[in-house]
């Protein structure tokens, strides 16, 4: 008779689940700390320059404009430096257009302070960073923001 | 088949793993933030205006050609002494501004073939079309620099007893008014407009020519 109840002693005890909340909760902290939200994947090398005189970037007023040779992912389109913009390769003379377009689609009161920032690989011919420039001027988006890393000050 | 009952694990202490990992990760990441030196572009200009003509000792060269060989006011130097000899320059004021006042600022030499006054005074750059990014990131951070380095003087000898601790003076006033971007501080805003007033950043550049 003692040897049954043994048995039913012998049967697994529930895992507490206690704790699950807060491994759920920690993740969620973590995911919404080091998430970087962005909207395009990057189709070229990019590597920036450095610099030790830089400002910060608001970026709620910037457009982004990437430039550099296609990586390895995207090497059919060449070795020669392209411009990106969200998803796509576009030509210099397609910088104009999107530009205004990202422009308008920003907040009403930020439209007149947006800044332009230029995301180039510095191995790129700074040729092409002129014909942006530009292109940028002739879409009156004057302010531009060369992004770099940061360089200690020596 | 006796099975021995399994201990229930303890959950306790769950929490605690749980709430240390999460203190590691927010102590060990860093949100990247952009950073970059901000320029602005000159408008496009139709109309047919002269330029005005610019004496040529107020007008500091700077030329990158595709090797990435710096020409400074004809001569070839080296990066690391640009920023010097654009402070040089700058802060030279040999004559009169436009007004016709003195620079009393000025710490310079006063020199009669380096510029007359800050105000007069205009760094032009150009660059081949084959020059690398990365060497006119370079060039442009010195000549930032420089404008950087005579501002930050500036705001010390005027702004120090505001800021006593801090060590540099411009950028504290500008982190503050960063920090206060929402609630316009109209005596820091003048103060800053003063010391980008002294040295105001006159600095060009040229289309590379088309070949």
């Amino acid at each position: 008779m003692s040897k049954f109840r043994n048995k039913d002693k012998g049967e697994l005890p529930a895992i507490s689940t206690a704790s699950l909340p807060d491994i759920v909760f920690m993740l969620l902290f973590f995911f919404m700390v080091a998430t970087v939200m962005r909207d395009s994947s990057l189709m070229i090398e990019n590597s920036l320059p450095s610099a030790d005189q830089v400002e910060k970037l608001k970026k709620d007023r910037t457009v982004f404009i990437y430039g550099g040779k296609p990586n390895a992912q995207y090497k059919q389109f060449g070795t020669e430096p392209r411009i990106q913009f969200n998803d796509a390769f576009i030509g210099v003379e397609d910088v104009r257009a999107s530009v205004i377009q990202a422009i308008s689609e920003l907040n009403e009161d930020l439209q007149s302070k947006v800044v332009i920032g230029l995301k180039v690989d510095k191995d790129t011919n700074a040729g092409l960073v002129s014909d942006i420039k530009q292109e940028l001027r002739k879409a009156n988006a004057l302010k531009v923001m060369y992004i770099a890393n940061t360089k200690t000050e020596n | 088949m006796a099975k021995r009952a399994a201990p229930e694990v303890n959950a306790g202490s769950m929490a605690d793993i749980a709430f240390l990992l999460l203190i590691f990760f927010l102590v060990t990441t860093t949100i990247e933030k952009d950073k970059g030196l901000l320029r602005s572009l000159p408008p496009i200009d139709d109309s047919q205006v002269e330029p005005p003509i610019i004496k040529q000792k107020n007008l500091f060269t700077v030329l990158i050609n595709r090797n990435n060989q710096l020409l400074v006011e004809e001569e070839q130097m080296d990066i690391k002494d640009l920023r010097q000899a654009a402070i040089d320059f700058l802060d030279n004021g040999g004559s009169t501004n436009a007004a016709g006042e003195s620079c009393t600022y000025c710490k310079g030499k006063g020199l009669s073939d380096s510029s007359d006054h800050p105000d007069k005074a205009i760094i032009s750059m150009k660059h081949d079309r084959e020059t690398s990014y990365e060497q006119y990131m370079d060039v442009q951070n010195e000549l930032v620099a420089a404008y950087n380095i005579l501002r930050e003087r500036e705001a010390a000898r005027l702004y120090q007893k505001y800021y006593p601790n801090a060590e540099k003076v411009f950028t504290a006033m500008l982190e503050e008014k960063e920090k206060n971007q929402y609630s316009k501080d109209d005596v820091l805003n003048e103060r800053i407009e003063t010391v980008k007033k002294l040295f105001p950043m006159k600095l060009s550049e040229a289309e590379p020519d088309k070949n």
